[in-house]
């Protein structure tokens, strides 16, 4: 393993001045060209072609250059969660691998069928469990476009909000398994502890640590409590110092260098052709962001910068990740600050229920809460899709509507299952002891994958 | 009113073989590195900085089921996983003990459908039921000082329990005498 062809100093200088305004360099995106010859020479074999492979290798070769077939998984500590790595080896050096994945396949797409569109809500944060907040969003957001359902400034203030706080909870989770997969125990415990603050608001706005269900489809389950806001300042007050004593412990440390500079390099063309997206997919270069490309709620308001690397190896993707915390940080604040005030859900009385003392003496409003919470809403018949930025790339939702109260069918882009998708690629060739530094790079999140 | 109390201060004590084999399990339980869905970061908050399992002896996590006596299911069992799971439970040597952490592991939680194993009590015998979705660490903390209680109660008997549901040949099951 060769540390750093380009130094660190050098590589940090790139990120720090990539996407400077808001500028996206002309000619970073590969040509179509490129991707689909890239597309057509990647293979991507399955469990089964590596067993049998390997055993056709071995009827031909000799006694002394043997590979074998390692069995990584579903129970490991560093497959994050219960996906299975069908691995060929030659000595230590990866031939190819599969990824065996389903074990925690949980039928959520299916099951949203069976429940109103309020119901169905709580299935989507099940899926990407480190990231409930923006998994709330990309669903509310599709039913409210299923909808036309205008959404009020406090509401989308909040909702970005709360979509950063969330990615900084889920990198600090990245973060910290990724330094324990490498060995490094005191970054997960201090990632940890940093993960208690955010998780304290999401448990003061909501009720709930980790499955909030707080974003719904027409606004936010209720108001900020009145603590929200210099509970939240705390917390951005305190971060960017922890997130130097992360880059302290780490970003120099020769033993982290030299297990991640280098390893697992992904070029701009194959990661495209892969459909990688989200920190893997910027880490080699590509400015694809889809908060500033496609921006929702309001993401054109606020100013931050597009991260982006230039080598794609599992170092870049750590610097990129980092640098990302840092401007999730500066929009938190901007969106903290600028917080209005006013109303937190819409006022459409057939998608959002009435106030509960309005009840008392409006009987048109005691039909609009009983009809809510009996049938639901109707959504006119069609389809919609809507794609976000999540922690781990863009994760999209598509709804198909047939006019009733519950969805017809409801798929998501779950950005780790594409992302997992590059594994075999970057990973052929190099060591087994490297394969661990990528995976916990690429970071997946096995509930996202099998869904 | 024992021994030590005739014998003078000569800095023993006297209790039973039971008793003091029991604190031993209890106050060294390594619980088998396992996670499945959400309730495995949980279990993993609970033993980072904040909640500090090391404080009841369980901060050692053994990936290897050989070396583990605590297997806390944590999260949805999946049809696809229930083998690994179970044949993971018979890798552990005795004694040994199962939590379920979630409302998916006790009882499926909201997911009543095709995919998930209803319970995680239909392929292993379960100690302690902790519910929740995901449940607090302190949660988690309360089932595994509930489950030291328990242990802390049993005999020095075989431990029969443990490998009272069989299978035949096609991996149907014959017989269960779980632990409902």
């Amino acid at each position: 393993m060769a540390v750093a062809e380009k130094g660190v100093a050098e590589r940090r200088t790139a990120i720090f001045n990539s996407g400077k305004n808001g500028h996206v360099s002309p000619g970073a995106f590969p040509t179509p060209q490129q991707v689909a010859q890239a597309a057509r020479e990647i293979t991507v074999p399955s469990p089964r072609q590596v067993i049998a492979a390997n055993a056709e290798r071995m009827k031909n070769s000799s006694e002394f250059e043997q590979s074998m077939v390692l069995n990584m998984g579903p129970q490991h500590p560093s497959t994050h969660g219960v996906l299975r790595l069908v691995v060929e080896l030659e000595g230590e050096e990866v031939v190819q691998l599969a990824p065996d994945i389903g074990f925690l396949h949980t039928g959520i797409e299916k099951n949203m069928e069976a429940k109103t569109y309020q119901q169905a809500l709580v299935m989507t944060e099940r899926t990407d469990y480190l990231g409930p907040m923006i998994n709330n969003l990309v669903y509310a957001l599709a039913v409210e476009k299923l909808l036309d359902c205008p959404i009020p400034p406090r509401a989308q203030v909040g909702r970005v909000l709360l979509s950063e706080l969330t990615r900084m909870n889920s990198y600090l989770v990245w973060l910290g398994t990724h330094a324990l997969d490498l060995a490094a125990m005191s970054v997960f415990l201090y990632c940890f502890r940093e993960r208690e603050m955010l998780l304290d608001i999401f448990e003061l706005v909501s009720g709930a640590r980790m499955h909030t269900s707080y974003i719904r489809p027409g606004g936010l389950a209720w108001d900020f409590p009145k603590e929200f806001k210099e509970t939240v300042q705390l917390f951005l007050n305190i971060f960017p110092s922890r997130i130097d004593e992360y880059e302290a412990l780490l970003t120099d440390n020769p033993i982290w260098k030299e297990r991640t500079v280098g390893v697992g390099k992904l070029n701009a063309v194959d990661a495209i052709a892969l459909g990688a997206s989200g920190a893997n997919l910027r880490a080699t270069g590509v400015p694809y962001d889809v908060r500033k490309l496609f921006p929702y709620s309001g993401y054109e308001n606020y100013d931050f910068r597009l991260i982006t690397g230039t080598e794609g190896d599992t170092y870049e993707r750590y610097l990129v990740r980092i640098a990302e915390m840092r401007e999730s940080v500066k929009i938190a604040q901007q969106a903290l600050d600028n917080l209005p005030d006013g109303p937190y859900a819409t006022s459409d009385r057939k998608i959002w229920p009435p106030p509960k003392e309005e009840i008392t003496y409006s009987m048109e409003s005691l039909i609009h809460h009983f009809k809510l919470w009996t049938e639901g809403f109707k959504p006119p018949k069609g389809d919609a899709y809507v794609g976000v930025e999540s922690g781990r790339g863009e994760l999209g939702c598509y709804i198909v509507s047939d006019g009733s109260n519950k969805p017809y069918r409801v798929h998501f882009r779950g950005p780790s299952f594409i992302n997992l998708q590059a594994l075999p690629h970057m990973a052929k060739g190099q060591v087994i002891g490297d394969l661990i530094a990528m995976l916990a790079s690429l970071d997946p999140v096995l509930g996202e994958v099998d869904r | 009113m024992g021994l030590e109390e005739k014998a003078g201060n000569l800095g023993f004590v006297t209790t039973t073989l039971e008793a003091a084999v029991n604190w031993g399990r209890t106050n060294a339980m390594w619980p088998l590195t396992f996670g499945l869905a959400c309730c495995a970061i949980e279990m993993m908050a609970a033993q980072a900085s904040d909640f500090d399992l090391s404080r009841f002896g369980m901060e050692v996590n053994r990936p290897s089921p050989r070396q583990a006596d605590l297997m806390i299911v944590a999260g949805r069992v999946s049809r696809k996983m229930a083998p690994v799971v179970r044949q993971l439970y018979d890798q552990m040597s005795d004694p040994k003990w199962v939590i379920a952490m979630g409302d998916c592991a006790s009882s499926a939680g909201v997911f009543n459908n095709y995919a998930v194993v209803q319970g995680v009590d239909e392929i292993v015998p379960v100690d302690v039921y902790v519910a929740g979705c995901p449940p607090r660490p302190e949660s988690l903390i309360h089932g595994i000082i509930m489950l030291h209680e328990k242990v802390k109660r049993e005999k020095l008997a075989p431990r029969s329990k443990a490998n009272a549901i069989r299978f035949d040949e096609s991996g149907r099951q014959v017989d269960r005498i779980g632990s409902r």
